[in-house]
This record gives C-alpha cells, structure tokens and sequence, in this order.
C-alpha cells in the first residue's frame, strides 16, 4: 500500500495506524504532530488510525523559528 | 540622609489569554548553536519565544530537538506560521503547531503567531490572506497575534476580526531596517488605542520585524507600543548574549520613556541655563 510521507512516496503495510508509523519511523515518544489529508490527528488518535491507500501524511516537529 | 526611589517596575502586559511578565518577545531561530540560544534567550528576560512548525527529517538522524533546549517551565511557546503563503496554509499549520504543545502541556497551546506571506522575497504579509485567516482560527479558539504590514487600516480590520494583537511590522522580516515609517506606527496606535479614535488603550500592539538595533526596540516603545518582538537583531549579532540584554534594557528604557512623556520637539535651542545675571555681553543684545 503506498502513502506519501512529508512529500515522499513510501509503501507500508495495509492496516497500518499513525501509531504505527510513528515507530516505523522511530518517531514514537518524540515529540511530533501528524496530519492526514490535510487534518490533524490528535495524539489521543494515533493507535486507532487506520491509514489508506493514498493517504497523504505530514509528520511535523517544532524548530527555531521567529 | 538622601533616599534612592526604587526603579520603577514595568507592568506585565495582558494579551488575549496570556499575560507577558516582559514585554520583549523573542524568536529561537537562526542561532549558531544551542547554547548560544539558551544564553540569549535568558538574557533578553523574554517569558514567550516564537518557534516554527517544519516536517520531520525522516531519513537523516537529526541532532537535538530544540524543545531539548527551552526551558519549558518558565517559558511560553508561541508557535508562527512563517513560511505560508496562503490562509489556508497558515490555519493548518497554527493546527499542527496546537497540536504540538497540547502535547507538552505548554500553554502556548492556545495562540499563535499569524504569518500569511506574500512572497519569498519581500516577506511582506498578504494582507488577504492574513485577515482570511485570522477569522478562521479566532473561530477555532486561538488568540491570534497577527503579523501585519504597517497599514493602519489594516491593522484595524484585523482587530475587528479579533486578531487578540496586531503586530505591525517596523520594516521586513530580518531587514534590520528598524523602524522605517514611525508615522504609521503611531497612527496604528492611535486608531486602536485612543479611546478618541475608538480604540481601546488596553489593546495590545507588538512591533514585529525588522528590529534591528537597541534603538529600534527603544523608538518602537517611544511611540507608545506595548511591545517588540524580534529573533534576528539578537540571533545574528555579533555577541548574541550581550545584544539580548541591551534590547531587554531598551524595551524598558522606552516603555518608561513613552509615558515619561517627552518635550516638545522645537526648531530653535532653549537654554537650560538661566539668563539672569549672565556676566557675558551677548552677541546682538
């Protein structure tokens, strides 16, 4: 099953959730904010959130900035 | 026996939910390093910092995570929305930015720091879509601190749409240009806070942008506003440490200034010094 993770093409398990990914990824723990086709999913929601086909995620963290 | 009058304390300055104990607010970017960053951060007396939202690297391990580096006890994270172009990109990223700091339990949860930019080169703010915006995250519960250009009309649209504080810009993001039309500061802090032009004096106005200088800060808070917010005058001098406190002490300087109230400006000198009983002959006279 293919998903597009911070503008690149990724294959990953069918049933997947974002909890899921997040390890994957070795992001779990660490503080990020994931969006799924444009809306946020809330922390509390990553271990039932179940990705699809197509699905375009945004993993996102927090940086300098002014 | 002479008595010394304490130094007079500047008050905290409310904004929407949020109250600053200093009325300087400070960005995290831009730093050579992190200590260098701590350093600074701790001597600008800053209480609120501005941070980015930005993808997750996911194929290099990165370093350290700059929450690692804010001390998140004594500080309030105010999360921007730098580097969008549109409204709708500037409401999911202050989204993703809440999301964030629900997660640390920081209660910069609740606000942001609207940027909607125009383009890449001027950083100039789209004034379209940064009123668009504003609407919808006041909607969604945000107090917005909106970044706007120095249009006085403008800002008054934003208050109107409930921006919790309009931020006019001094001159471009990271210019150090100062403040390049003073004229229009003041008439934006007349409009939106003198009672006379249906503004309401409690109504919070930061000077954001362009700050390059301690005299920058200072003639920003001469003109009457309730504070300046900057990252780069302090990030990219030449000792970061030292530039922090000087613009902490600038701040203050012009905040006591402003309500010190200043002489009139005059074409001509007037002496300080009496003319009676001058032993001199004067030229003229």
């Amino acid at each position: 099953m293919q998903i597009t993770i911070n503008g690149d093409s990724r294959e990953i398990h069918p049933g997947w959730t974002v909890a899921d990914l997040l390890g994957h990824l070795d992001l779990r723990g660490r503080p990020c904010a994931v969006e799924v086709n444009r809306n946020v999913i809330p922390h509390r929601r990553h271990t039932d959130h179940v990705l699809s086909h197509q699905d375009e995620v945004e993993v996102v963290t927090l940086v300098g900035g002014g | 026996m002479s008595t010394i009058t304490p130094l007079q304390e500047i008050p905290p300055l409310p904004v929407g939910r949020f109250t600053l104990r200093s009325r300087l607010v400070v960005g995290t970017g831009k730093y050579e390093n992190a200590a260098t960053m701590r350093s600074a951060l701790e001597a600008s007396g800053a209480d609120a910092v501005t941070v980015a939202v930005r993808r997750e690297r996911l194929v290099n391990e990165e370093g350290r995570s700059l929450l690692e580096d804010l001390d998140l006890d004594r500080l309030t994270v105010l999360p921007n929305t730098a580097g969008c172009f549109s409204a709708e990109d500037a409401v999911r990223v202050a989204r993703l930015g809440r999301e964030l700091l629900e997660q640390l339990g920081n209660p910069g949860s609740s606000w942001v720091k609207l940027e909607v930019l125009g383009d890449r080169k001027t950083l100039l703010p789209d004034p379209v879509g940064t009123l668009e915006a504003c609407r919808e995250l006041v909607e969604d519960g945000f107090d917005v601190l909106c970044y706007s250009s120095d249009d006085p009309i403008m800002a008054a649209r934003l208050r109107d749409a409930g921006a919790a504080s309009v931020m006019p810009a001094g001159s471009p993001i990271g210019s150090g240009r100062g403040i390049a039309n003073p004229a229009a500061i003041g008439i934006i802090l007349e409009l939106l806070k003198d009672p006379a032009s249906g503004g309401i004096p409690d109504y919070p106005v930061i000077v954001d942008a362009g700050v390059g200088t301690p005299s920058d800060v200072a003639v920003a808070m001469e003109l009457g506003a309730d504070g300046v917010l900057l990252n780069t005058g302090i990030a990219h001098a030449s000792d970061p440490i030292a530039m922090a406190q000087a613009m902490r002490l600038a701040c203050d300087a012009g905040w006591l200034g402003y309500r010190a109230g200043r002489i009139p400006k005059r074409m001509y000198a007037t002496a300080s010094s009496p003319w009676d009983g001058v032993i001199s002959t004067i030229p003229g006279e």
